[in-house]
């Protein structure tokens, strides 16, 4: 979706401003919304890309405006709410009145180290071949899909080439929306600063993205 | 690496950016983190303990002290760099870093002819087992909207000076790989261990931000004790 996290190239966002001594967390509530969302993920209720689709629904201007964790509290509780695990009224009192659901699994505080080190995979193998190889050249689709995709505005329809094949790996697009995890390839496309922005950048630059093998197409060199 | 070796400081700092927040009158938004931690125990969703201990994990255990050991080492030993830079997950695996949010590793070196600058214009993926979490900067609309396009603009602010021979080349992760850059080994480190090396390191280094420090940028954190 082009929504308001679609950042890549905007303008009038300001300088950037490093915090000296930066904390990991700014504020309890900053720690407590950290870990209840990593908590709820390892119930199971949902995928990490529909956690992705649930931050970037939230309205472009609150999401400019928003912090951080702000963002994550507000895709916390847009996935609670969707999946049926609470009601907004429950989360505003912070009382149950509706029964709990059943969750696939209640991450205990002895498992959490052991499952922070073995992480989520997200590569998978696949029958098919890899439709491009390294060193095509290749143009990523015009689309703009109302759902979850992980290809940027700003790369759209654009030319590159193919630097490296990464392997198979769960499609978000589908997997945001309960499609399951459709695998396919996914290849480092590099794209000359110029393709992307135009004359006035510098031609020796260049942005390389991770894009999946359907936002590609070949073309005839 | 600790992140409360300058409690005062990094206090100071929280209050500044976030009035009133451990006042008696909490914020809004801490107050519906409240309520919904008190809702999501008492659903049964959520293990107290295992919220203390994510968050332990990542404010005491997981960070870029992990990452700079990585980089140390393939300072010191060619053939570790080369394994580094051919099978990252392995390499990284064997220090003990692994899991979520690295599950896909990709390390890129810079030279003189290239710098490498990593980003996440769509969200804020970072390598967290050995960065640990991403600052606030790394995750800021600022930072996620000019990285692409003014990537040079970007370095200056952060005072970084390019070679006149070196290309920029920015990793937008817009995927499940995540990006560690390798930086420049400084001059004048000949015949230096590890540990040693590892502190001259930063986070904003192994992002792509910043150059390694130099030895004689040690000198002023000697106190820090590394």
């Amino acid at each position: 979706m082009d929504g308001g996290h679609d950042l890549g190239g905007m303008h009038g966002l300001g300088p950037v401003a490093e915090e000296r001594n930066e904390p990991v967390f700014h504020a309890e509530w900053e720690r407590r919304c950290f870990a209840l969302t990593l908590a709820m993920g390892f119930t199971g209720s949902w995928n990490i890309d529909m956690s992705r689709h649930a931050r970037e629904r939230m309205h472009p201007a609150d999401y400019l405006r928003r912090s951080y964790y702000e963002i994550w509290l507000h895709g916390l509780q847009t996935l609670l709410r969707e999946q049926g695990l609470a009601t907004d009224k429950e989360m505003t009192d912070g009382i149950m009145q509706v029964p709990p659901k059943k969750v696939a699994r209640v991450l205990t505080g002895g498992e959490v180290m052991d499952a922070l080190m073995k992480g989520g995979p997200c590569d998978r193998e696949v029958d098919a071949l890899a439709r491009f190889a390294c060193g095509q050249t290749v143009r990523t689709r015009i689309a703009h899909p109302s759902g979850h995709t992980r290809l940027p505005r700003y790369a759209r329809g654009r030319i590159g080439r193919i630097e490296r094949v990464h392997g198979a790996f769960v499609f978000p697009d589908s997997n945001a929306h309960g499609g399951g995890e459709q695998p396919q390839y996914c290849y480092s496309v590099y794209f000359n600063a110029v393709d992307l922005w135009g004359e006035d950048a510098d031609p020796r630059d260049g942005v390389s993205l991770d894009l999946w093998e359907s936002y590609l197409e070949e073309v005839a060199e | 690496m600790t992140a409360n070796s300058d409690d005062d400081v990094l206090k100071d700092d929280a209050v500044a950016h976030h009035d009133h927040d451990e006042g008696s009158a909490l914020p809004e938004v801490a107050l519906r983190v409240r309520a919904l931690e008190s809702l999501l125990v008492e659903k049964g969703y959520v293990d107290p303990a295992a919220l203390d201990e994510l968050i332990d994990a990542y404010e005491t255990r997981v960070g870029p002290r992990n990452g700079a050991r990585v980089i140390a080492r393939a300072w010191a030993e060619p053939e570790y760099k080369a394994w580094l830079l051919e099978d990252a997950d392995a390499a990284i695996a064997a220090m003990g870093f692994t899991g979520r949010q690295g599950e896909h590793m990709l390390v890129k070196e810079n030279t003189p002819k290239v710098h490498n600058m990593v980003v996440c214009t769509l969200c804020s993926c970072y390598p967290w087992p050995v960065l640990g979490l991403p600052p606030v900067w790394y995750k800021s609309p600022a930072y996620r909207s000019r990285a692409v396009s003014d990537p040079r603009g970007v370095l200056e602010e952060f005072g970084v000076t390019l070679l006149p021979s070196q290309a920029v080349r920015v990793w937008d992760s817009t995927a499940e790989l995540r990006y560690l850059v390798l930086p420049m080994r400084p001059e004048g480190t000949e015949g230096w261990g590890q540990e040693e090396l590892a502190r001259l390191v930063t986070r904003n280094s192994m992002i792509g931000t910043a150059l390694a420090l130099n030895p004689a940028d040690l000198a002023g954190t000697e106190q820090e004790g590394g």
